[in-house]
């Protein structure tokens, strides 16, 4: 069974990083081409670093790896990232 | 039954055999990692390749033909890089030198990869000579897909994410390719008695 | 975002397995509805676990409320629901999450569709709903498995009125008195209680993976647009 959570549960740890609003961002698959929030990515957190997938191929679109002091993104998986600023409601 | 010598452990030995690596704490449970969604193939669909570089087949079995090779008993530790250690874990499985026994080649370096696209890379030299093995049962059961099966590489004296879950196959190749992991920054070698979890460790 | 220090000022049972954590958080910044936090317990020996947990306060309560369930193999749902009392202290940050969130500005209709714990983002939304007076009309499906599932039973009958609508559908009541809706929220009983697509609503969906893919999927086959769908995973038994 999928165990996934989705990109909602990976919010706080990559807010961290970025400084604009991760959830609500539009990535575009690198592999299959496929757009969504990142909100709606699957999410693997208990992995040895964090991985969101592609909800339509399942490739690795964002890979986080934490240490101290230190983490490492890859980014590869995603194409282009659209990224919205927090007004209220759309 | 022979007599048991307390203490001897015999030639092929794990390196530091019985022991906890620095940073690492003992575990009961057996904890699920996972990058991805568990794999599900069905055994006929099954097989474990060997490839090269360009990934043409230099070996191939199915489910049947791997079972059919020659198995050994192992009883090795297991460390996980996110802190975890089990000691005396038993495993049954076909040791990479019988899988790569009639393989001749240059390279120095291979790639295992998965269902789900899982990959990690290895000196060639890491899993040969007793140190790897893929192994389909773990404590006298089969191995359950949540924790590899039907078979997992495992290679015990490097840290548990290079004992590849789900494998199927072996790419032998020239030049180090860092894996999954190892390529956004865990280590590339992993050696947990040198604490080689990250890069720059 | 940085850690932040909570304290329990008061616990509430609010069925047999969930509990409501009424927490003093002195920095917090405020939130949106349906935004959620991290919560990290750590032990003497320095080991931590963190999981996440909805707000079930609206914007502007007296203390931020979290309500959990307690899952039995779980590390940090047992000791929130079962350890965790008056005056102790855990870390949380927050507020995480600008998807999905509903806004009191926003007029246009709101399907909220919440499976067992899903309901906590729900609630937190529909009490927004009420805070600011809003005049959109908001319908809440809550499925649980039996009433005694059902977290916030009384508060949600006391919210419904002209603008919100609750809906309650239990999955294995085996009660013979119960004259509400049985069974799981799927295509057909959405079409029969949930908004037609021609009114557009925003539609939220929250609760276990299985439960929220197969409610997304059904909205989507009886015609809503996806773009308008919100969508929480807590993941295979809720979080």
């Amino acid at each position: 069974m999928d165990t996934s959570l989705d990109g909602n549960a990976a919010a706080g740890a990559l807010g961290d990083l970025f400084a604009f609003d991760v959830t609500t961002a539009v990535s575009t698959c690198a592999t299959c081409r496929d757009a969504r929030r990142i909100a709606e990515l699957y999410a693997y957190l208990d992995a040895p670093g964090m991985v969101l997938r592609c909800a339509s191929c399942g490739a690795a679109q964002l890979r986080l790896v934490r240490s101290g002091d230190r983490a490492w993104l890859d980014l590869r998986g995603i194409q282009v990232l659209e990224i919205h600023s927090t007004t209220t409601a759309e | 039954m022979a007599v048991v010598s307390r203490g001897f452990q015999g030639r092929r030995r794990q390196p530091g055999a019985g022991l906890v690596p620095p940073g690492q704490y003992l575990e009961d449970d057996f904890p699920v990692l996972s990058a991805g969604p568990t794999p599900h193939v069905a055994l006929d669909d099954w097989d474990l390749t060997v490839v090269d570089e360009s990934g043409a087949s230099l070996a191939r079995w199915d489910w049947g033909e791997f079972r059919a090779l020659p198995a050994e008993d192992v009883t090795v530790d297991i460390h996980c890089v996110t802190k975890w250690s089990k000691l005396g874990t038993r495993w049954q499985g076909v040791s990479v030198d019988t899988i790569l026994g009639e393989i001749d080649t240059a390279a120095e370096f291979v790639v295992a990869f998965s269902d789900g696209g899982y990959t990690t890379n290895l000196p060639l030299a890491d899993v040969l000579d007793g140190q790897a093995w893929v192994a389909y049962r773990f404590e006298g059961e089969d191995l359950e897909s949540e924790h590899g099966g039907p078979a997992r590489l495992l290679v015990p004296h490097l840290y548990f994410w290079k004992s590849a879950k789900w494998v199927r196959g072996l790419r032998l190749v020239e030049e180090d390719e860092p894996g999954f992991w190892e390529s956004v920054g865990y280590h590339n070698y992993g050696d947990p008695w040198r604490e080689q979890r990250y890069w720059g460790d | 975002m940085r850690w932040l220090v909570a304290t329990v000022a008061e616990t509430v049972p609010e069925t047999v397995r969930a509990v409501t954590l009424r927490l003093d958080v002195p920095d917090w910044p405020g939130h949106r509805a349906g935004q959620h936090v991290d919560v990290r317990l750590t032990a003497e020996d320095g080991y931590s676990a963190q999981r996440s947990y909805s707000v079930a306060s609206p914007p502007g309560s007296e203390r931020l409320e979290l309500t959990v369930e307690r899952i039995d193999e779980g590390e940090v749902s047992p000791y929130l629901t079962t350890v965790a009392d008056l005056g102790d202290q855990f870390e949380l940050r927050g507020p995480i999450g600008g998807w999905f969130v509903w806004d009191g500005a926003n007029t246009a209709p709101v399907l909220l569709v919440g499976g067992g714990s899903g309901v906590v983002p729900l609630r937190a939304i529909l009490r927004h709903h009420e805070a600011v007076g809003s005049t959109a009309a908001m319908h809440l499906v809550y499925s649980a498995r039996t009433l005694g599932d059902v977290i916030y039973r009384q508060e949600l009958e006391a919210l419904a009125g002209p603008r919100r609508a609750v809906t309650l559908t239990l999955t294995r009541e085996s009660a013979p008195d119960w004259a509400g809706h049985r069974g799981r929220v799927a295509a057909g009983f959405l079409s029969e209680v949930g908004w037609p697509p021609s009114v557009q609503p925003h539609c939220y969906v929250c609760g276990p993976t299985a439960f929220v893919e197969a409610v997304a999927e059904a909205l989507v086959g009886l015609g809503h647009e996806p773009g308008r769908i919100r969508t929480e995973r807590f993941g295979p038994t809720g979080g």
